[in-house]
């Protein structure tokens, strides 16, 4: 395969704008379904279907580039570039919610048990409240939902943090693979990259449900419920997009796509799934475990 | 010159049988708008559009202060009107300032670094063309049962969430597909700049705008994510019972601010760093001397990016955080006013014993230099957190943050436009009537804002419809000024259509004669396609704006 000498730059395309209208759609259709309105969710729905053909088309538009040698090194290290920063993106996105538990366990919660020179912001607001963490019992209750416990690390999070790890490890054994051109060592890789990605989202669904249905763990449960579910809530919907583009890899892997030295497409996907890795071990140490 | 050797370019293609269509003009039709690629399409869209949302954005200001003009409630409902300054915020923000930013940032970077577009050219379609979509979704609040966002721009919880309209969860996601746009954009100037600079340029080699643009964008990938953070929060608050910022769960609405601010602050350096790098071209131009101290002015815009992310809760001194946190803030806020004078001395000194002629462009620029700096010191003013004690939630926050932002950023904008123009269309502008305009327009702003530094100081809170009598006089001054300043824009509407369709054609590729950067090397008009071959080191060298340096 001889790639192009020039950068290559793609004639104009309809895909963004078709992406524009399905997010517009989406979320529009969304906020209005917020608020009882059907046509929101067809508006919605709708909106969803759009943007998974928009990203079909058009990531099939790329790999179609990519397979015909439009793309020169120097495209593949504006590729690089351009996942590498978004992942940076993801990473400060993650960062908020993070600031969210930190502040609300270092500083919110203390303080309205009237620690520092808050003892009177303890006194007029709730005196009974007794500021620990996790916070079980809110300072008032009356419009959430008290858990009677909270997940326990060792148990199923361990068990997770196991599997994503070794995730990460068949993963990397899947690159070996494809750097050393094997190609059945790499396809076989890659199966056990995904099929640990889905036994992590079931592991994570079990664990949701007994926290539901047992504990009355809730994302309705004060903080401590709302920066559970919102922080492994977003963790998990990211294993599910790194799942999702593992299985487009395989695909692609099995059709014979990607060499032993241009294969960035698989080189985004790895890095996206240690990013996600990561985000999990900081998880389950100051969420599950400290 | 330049002309030839695309023609070349595209005879050798032909012959070669080359499948490239990016060698061909622009498409026919509206199409060609929708669907391109093209970094200089994508920049006039975006200025377009910056343009229009500068207008209705405007439009609102108007309204306030056709309401503020007299004291008691005059034309609008209290609430309609805290509407208009919801949206004129947001819009101004983030549909007019920051629009225009990236879309002189897609014009220039190529041109300016040598690079025949921008790294990933199809996303950077998408980045321009969720922003329609956003600023709809925005606007239609207006049009809502329960009417549209009415708790400032900061949308502080519990406003914006508790006793907010329906409307906020349309306000949520507008904000979360601008910031997405504004990613996308962020992550293809990055690439741009370091992947296709000429193979010949170094990083010091680099105008001053790619620079500023440079350290903008990283500042826009590690601020916008928090933003999205902040509103998701808001979203799941409102709608799914969880108490981000509800204190009876054990959250805190002032965590709110806290996460808003942490995106805030850098935000406010996202709109004022690539103004910098503006003003930084133009007064080396109109001055004939190479700009000064120009490896200082890399620092210290690096330097203020850093500061941006350890500042954030000056905005908060009054949410009652333990002294130590206020004196933090304060003395680190402070420390950000060393790089910006180090900024504001290498221009005056730039214009020091220079041959200085005032086209319309350099007019705006030392204005920016002159009233940005008043902008900064009541920044530093309202750095200082005994004494914003007084001056918080007043018109002196309001008059200092239009001072950096209207004279500021917009100011820069407007010089940017009249600077490069005729490189874009070909044409010149017409220089009396664009002089003119200056005048009216620099004159009015101030009469708008300068009185606000002393209601401000007298004591009139902001976002309030109505007001003491005391405050009378000086509420009608700058309201006149503000009418004054809005009709401006309709000459500055009229001057720069006279220029596309009647200006007279510009005959040199240097349009200003001691103008330097590569920029000037292409044809004028800027043909559809540069840089298909990167220009040599000699004359890389040669453009470099910081000659006495080498």
């Amino acid at each position: 395969m001889q790639s192009r000498e020039e950068y290559y730059v793609p004639s104009g395309s309809y895909w963004p704008i078709v992406g524009s209208i399905g997010m517009f759609a989406l979320l529009g259709g969304f906020a209005g379904s917020l608020h009882g309105s059907m046509a929101g969710t067809v508006g919605m729905i709708l909106g969803f279907g759009i943007i998974i053909f928009m990203v079909f088309g058009w990531m099939g538009q790329v790999v179609h580039e990519s397979e015909t040698g439009d793309y020169n090194l120097q495209v593949d290290k504006s590729f690089r570039m351009g996942m590498a920063w978004f992942i940076f993106s993801e990473v400060m996105f993650f960062a908020a919610f993070f600031g969210a538990l930190f502040y609300a366990r270092q500083l919110s919660v203390p303080w309205l048990g009237g620690e520092g020179n808050n003892a009177f912001t303890n006194q007029f607001l709730w005196p009974e409240f007794k500021s620990v963490w996790p916070l079980i019992q809110m300072p008032d209750a009356s419009n959430f939902s008290v858990p009677k416990g909270i997940i326990d690390a060792w148990h199923l999070p361990a068990l997770n943090t196991i599997t994503l790890l070794t995730s990460g490890a068949t993963l990397t054994w899947a690159h070996w693979a494809l750097m050393n051109k094997n190609r059945n060592q790499l396809i076989g890789g890659l199966i056990a990259t995904i099929v640990l990605g889905v036994i992590f989202l079931g592991l994570q669904v079990s664990e949701y449900m007994e926290a539901y249905q047992h504990l009355d763990l809730k994302l309705t449960s004060g903080i401590y419920g709302s920066t559970f579910f919102m922080l492994t809530g977003f963790h998990g919907f990211h294993v599910t997009l790194g799942v999702l583009m593992l299985i487009v890899i395989l695909m692609r892997c099995i059709r014979g796509h990607f060499n032993n030295e241009r294969h960035f497409g698989f080189e985004a996907v790895a890095w996206y799934w240690h990013f996600v890795d990561v985000v999990w071990l900081g998880l389950f140490v100051v969420v599950y475990w400290l | 010159m330049s002309t030839t050797t695309t023609d070349l370019q595209d005879e050798i293609d032909t012959l070669e049988g080359s499948h490239d269509d990016h060698h061909h003009g622009p498409e026919k039709g509206l199409m060609r708008w929708v669907k391109t690629t093209n970094h200089k399409d994508i920049g006039t869209l975006y200025i377009w559009f910056a343009f229009s949302m500068l207008l209705i954005g405007g439009a609102m200001a108007m309204v306030i202060r056709a309401e503020l003009f007299m004291p008691g409630i005059q034309l609008v409902d209290p609430q309609f009107f805290n509407q208009m300054t919801t949206l004129h915020g947001l819009i101004m923000v983030f549909g007019a300032i920051m629009p225009a930013f990236v879309g002189l940032a897609n014009w220039q970077i190529p041109l300016m670094i040598g690079a025949k577009d921008m790294a990933l050219p199809r996303m950077n379609n998408w980045s321009f063309w969720i922003l329609p979509f956003a600023g709809m979704m925005l606007i239609s609040t207006l049009f809502m049962e329960g009417g549209g966002p009415a708790f400032g721009w900061t949308f502080y919880a519990p406003l914006s969430t508790t006793f907010a309209p329906d409307s906020t969860d349309f306000f949520i996601f507008a904000v979360h597909m601008l910031g997405f746009s504004s990613i996308m954009g962020a992550i293809n100037v990055i690439a741009t700049i370091m992947n296709m600079r000429a193979p010949d340029m170094k990083y010091m080699d680099m105008p001053l705008f790619v620079w500023t643009w440079l350290i903008t964008a990283f500042l826009l990938i590690a601020a916008m994510p928090v933003l999205a953070g902040a509103v998701t929060m808001m979203l799941t608050d409102r709608n799914f019972g969880t108490s981000f910022f509800d204190a009876a769960g054990g959250g805190d609405p002032v965590m709110f601010q806290h996460i808003f601010w942490f995106f805030g602050h850098p935000e406010v350096y996202i709109m004022i760093l690539p103004a910098f790098g503006v003003v930084s071209q133009i007064i080396p131009t109109f001055a004939r001397k190479p700009l000064f101290g120009y490896s200082s002015m890399v620092y210290a815009t690096a330097s203020i990016a850093l500061l941006s992310f350890v500042v954030w809760a000056h905005h908060m001194f009054l949410t009652g955080m333990p002294i130590a946190g206020q004196l933090y803030f304060m003395y680190a806020t402070i420390m950000i006013s060393v790089p910006t004078g180090v900024k504001v001395f290498n221009w005056v000194t730039t214009m020091w014993r220079g041959s200085m002629t005032f086209e319309t462009p350099m007019l705006w620029a030392v204005a920016f230099v002159i009233l940005f700096t008043i902008g900064g010191f009541s920044g530093l003013m309202l750095g200082i957190a005994p004494a914003d004690i007084q001056y918080h939630d007043t018109y002196f926050v309001v008059a200092h943050f239009h001072y950096v932002l209207v004279t500021g950023a917009l100011f820069s904008i407007i010089a940017a436009v009249f600077y490069w123009l005729p490189k874009w269309c070909g044409n010149m502008y017409n220089e009396k009537l664009a002089k003119i305009h200056f005048w009216w327009a620099v004159i009015s702003v101030n009469v708008l804002f300068f009185p606000q530094h002393f209601l401000g100081l007298a004591g009139m809170p902001r976002r309030i419809p109505d007001y003491s009598l005391q405050f009378a006089d000086f509420n009608m001054i700058s309201s006149i000024g503000g009418f004054a300043f809005g009709a401006s824009f309709i000459l500055l509407t009229y001057i720069i259509v006279d220029c596309i369709r009647n200006g007279k054609p510009v005959k040199e590729d240097r349009v200003w004669d001691s103008a330097k950067g590569l920029e000037w090397t292409v044809a004028t008009p800027a043909p559809y396609h540069t840089f298909d071959n990167p220009p040599s080191k000699k004359v890389i060298l040669e453009e470099s704006s910081h000659i006495g340096e080498h």
